[in-house]
């Protein structure tokens, strides 16, 4: 191969590296530096290695930390509970009706995020029906509310990132050989044995694609916290939005959000490492990096 | 009581698709929401959510008369069109790189591809500030359009990439023994066979760049976009245009989505009419 031939390639991922590369990876770099300066708006900040931003950025909002974690974990399990049987019906019970659940599923993107949750806002707001229905079947208090609950944040989560779970499923549960459990039950294992053993297993990889999909972005999530809950639901998202946007207090905006990008790069590194990038991309073949 | 048992046995057989619909109809529940309001008559023409006031066509007919929000609605579709034509062509050049050819780095390129897709918005959206503050750029359309196409870039080498790896390398082949030079070869073979999955590609960057709020939050200066208005209003009371513009945008994606996918399978549906490609005359190493 010419020299000419081997640089094809670089020249088609030339434009698209360099966009992610410059708006990407650098400016990752300079949320990093911004992170180590201190100072003050009045003042300015000034870069003096201030690495204790970073412990100060986590003690100041652990309440916050530990409600993402506890949110965004919740709306993952419920989101996976809800998707999975979906996916699975989609997959091998919809028939001709098949194209048609999986726009369903992808209809929510086109409207707006904002707006879907803003509807929410108002499907639970204190006189909705679906108020009169849980008091009356004393789910909730008499005079409880949903909004400005933890449960109105985790249901808005929930049903926000649910395509995220619902796609990669779908996608591993569509290759799965029927035939594997077929063997199963000529074994003699039961429907309930043959889930467990051969189609659980097997649609792992889509479980943990799902987890990962609904799970990193409802963790940095902060509009269902701003318009589902009340002050005592924000979560971090909230925090480095507000100490960006209104306080200006950069650098521990800057500290918190880099702590976070790096838990995320952790979690999702060893994810790859096992798995490649095969359920991100839409492929399983890719090879493990 | 057989009857009844009958009953439970068809409730069972068909409790899975009875599901699904029910699942459906859940995720479907504010877009009819949304829908239903659009047409609710209310005394000061923001949203209340109540339907004491009975219906009315009023706000649809006078669904571009908020200036404030008419611009916003133009800034949002120049930015999505502007953003969706750039990380169209960057992706799908990508997405060619990826799957045609085998080179050095690719593993790290996947990296890069991936990452951006599972970062929060909120550390994406930090971050390019911190950069444009650290060089003082004016925050405004420009910085806007830079983070669109950025998050965009990765969704579109994915879906050109999946059309991509199921493509007949044959058909570019037959052109090449006839002839045909490379470009020549890819812009009247390959462009044409792809095109469903650039397009599919489009849509999906194209709603994606029209619903970011967070992103855009963080770096649009004094730009407002739809969405950044929407939250402007959100705290004094939305205006039922709102309802209206999010419902007419919902039917034309969801039409054009329609199309691609009409479009794709009956492509396909053609495409399992023709013989299989002799595979066994020429084993080439796909």
């Amino acid at each position: 191969m010419s020299l000419k031939q081997r640089l094809v390639p670089y020249w088609l991922l030339g434009p698209g590296l360099l966009w992610l590369v410059v708006f990407f990876v650098v400016p990752m770099y300079f949320m990093g530096e911004l992170a180590l300066r201190s100072g003050s708006l009045t003042t300015g900040y000034t870069f003096d290695w201030a690495w204790s931003n970073f412990p100060d950025s986590l003690s100041g909002h652990t309440e916050q930390i530990v409600r993402s974690f506890f949110y965004a974990g919740a709306a993952t399990l419920l989101a996976l509970l809800i998707a999975y049987p979906l996916a699975y019906a989609i997959a091998f019970r919809a028939g001709r009706f098949k194209l048609l659940l999986l726009f369903a599923v992808i209809a929510p993107f086109f409207t707006t995020y904002l707006i879907r949750t803003i509807a929410w806002k108002t499907i639970l707001s204190d006189s909705s029906p679906v108020v009169s229905v849980l008091q009356t079947l004393s789910l909730i208090p008499p005079d409880g509310r949903v909004l400005a609950t933890s449960g109105a944040v985790i249901a808005g989560l929930t049903y926000n990132f649910l395509p995220f779970m619902v796609l990669p499923l779908y996608a591993n549960l569509e290759r799965l050989d029927l035939r594997l459990v077929e063997a199963a039950k000529d074994l003699y294992s039961s429907s309930r044995q043959a889930f467990l053993r051969v189609t659980l297993p097997l649609t792992m990889p889509g479980i943990v694609a799902g987890v990962l999909l609904t799970f990193i972005p409802a963790f940095g999530d902060y509009i269902n916290a701003q318009i589902l809950g009340g002050t005592q639901q924000a979560m971090v998202g909230n925090v480095i939005q507000s100490l960006y946007l209104n306080q200006r207090n950069y650098p521990e905006a800057a500290a918190l959000s880099f702590l976070m990008m790096a838990l995320i790069l952790a979690v999702v590194t060893v994810y790859i490492r096992f798995a490649g990038t095969g359920a991100f991309m839409g492929d399983e073949d890719e090879e493990t990096a | 009581m057989a009857s009844q048992s009958r009953a439970w046995a068809w409730l069972r057989r068909n409790a899975l698709p009875i599901y699904a619909v029910l699942a459906v109809a859940y995720m479907l529940i504010p877009i009819v929401v949304i829908a239903v309001f659009s047409f609710g008559a209310t005394p000061k023409g923001k949203l209340t959510f109540g339907l004491d006031h009975g219906f009315t066509t009023e706000y649809w007919s006078s669904a571009f008369s908020l200036p404030e929000l008419n611009e916003a609605l133009l800034t949002s579709l120049r930015l999505a069109a502007i953003a969706t034509a750039i990380s169209t062509v960057i992706g799908t050049l990508m997405a060619i790189a990826l799957v045609r050819h085998r080179f050095r780095g690719r593993r790290l390129t996947n990296l890069l591809i991936v990452i951006p897709m599972a970062t929060p918005e909120v550390v994406i959206g930090a971050s390019l500030l911190s950069m444009f503050i650290y060089y003082t750029f004016a925050l405004g359309f420009g910085t806007l359009l830079i983070a669109h196409v950025m998050f965009s870039i990765s969704f579109v080498v994915v879906v050109v990439r999946s059309r991509l790896i199921g493509f007949d390398r044959h058909l570019e082949e037959a052109a090449a023994d006839l002839g045909a030079t490379p470009f020549a070869t890819f812009r009247t073979v390959t462009l044409p066979l792809l095109a469903p999955g650039i397009v599919a590609a489009a849509l999906l960057a194209f709603s994606l760049s029209i619903d970011d709020f967070v992103i855009s939050n963080f770096n649009s200066g004094t730009t407002v976009t739809f969405p950044l208005y929407v939250y402007g209003v959100s705290l004094r009371g939305v205006p039922v245009q709102v309802n209206v513009l999010a419902t007419m945008l919902f039917a034309l994606l969801a039409i054009a989505v329609s199309l691609v996918l009409w479009q794709q399978r009956r492509a396909e549906r053609m495409a399992a009419v023709r013989p299989e490609p002799a595979t066994t005359l020429a084993p080439t190493s796909a």
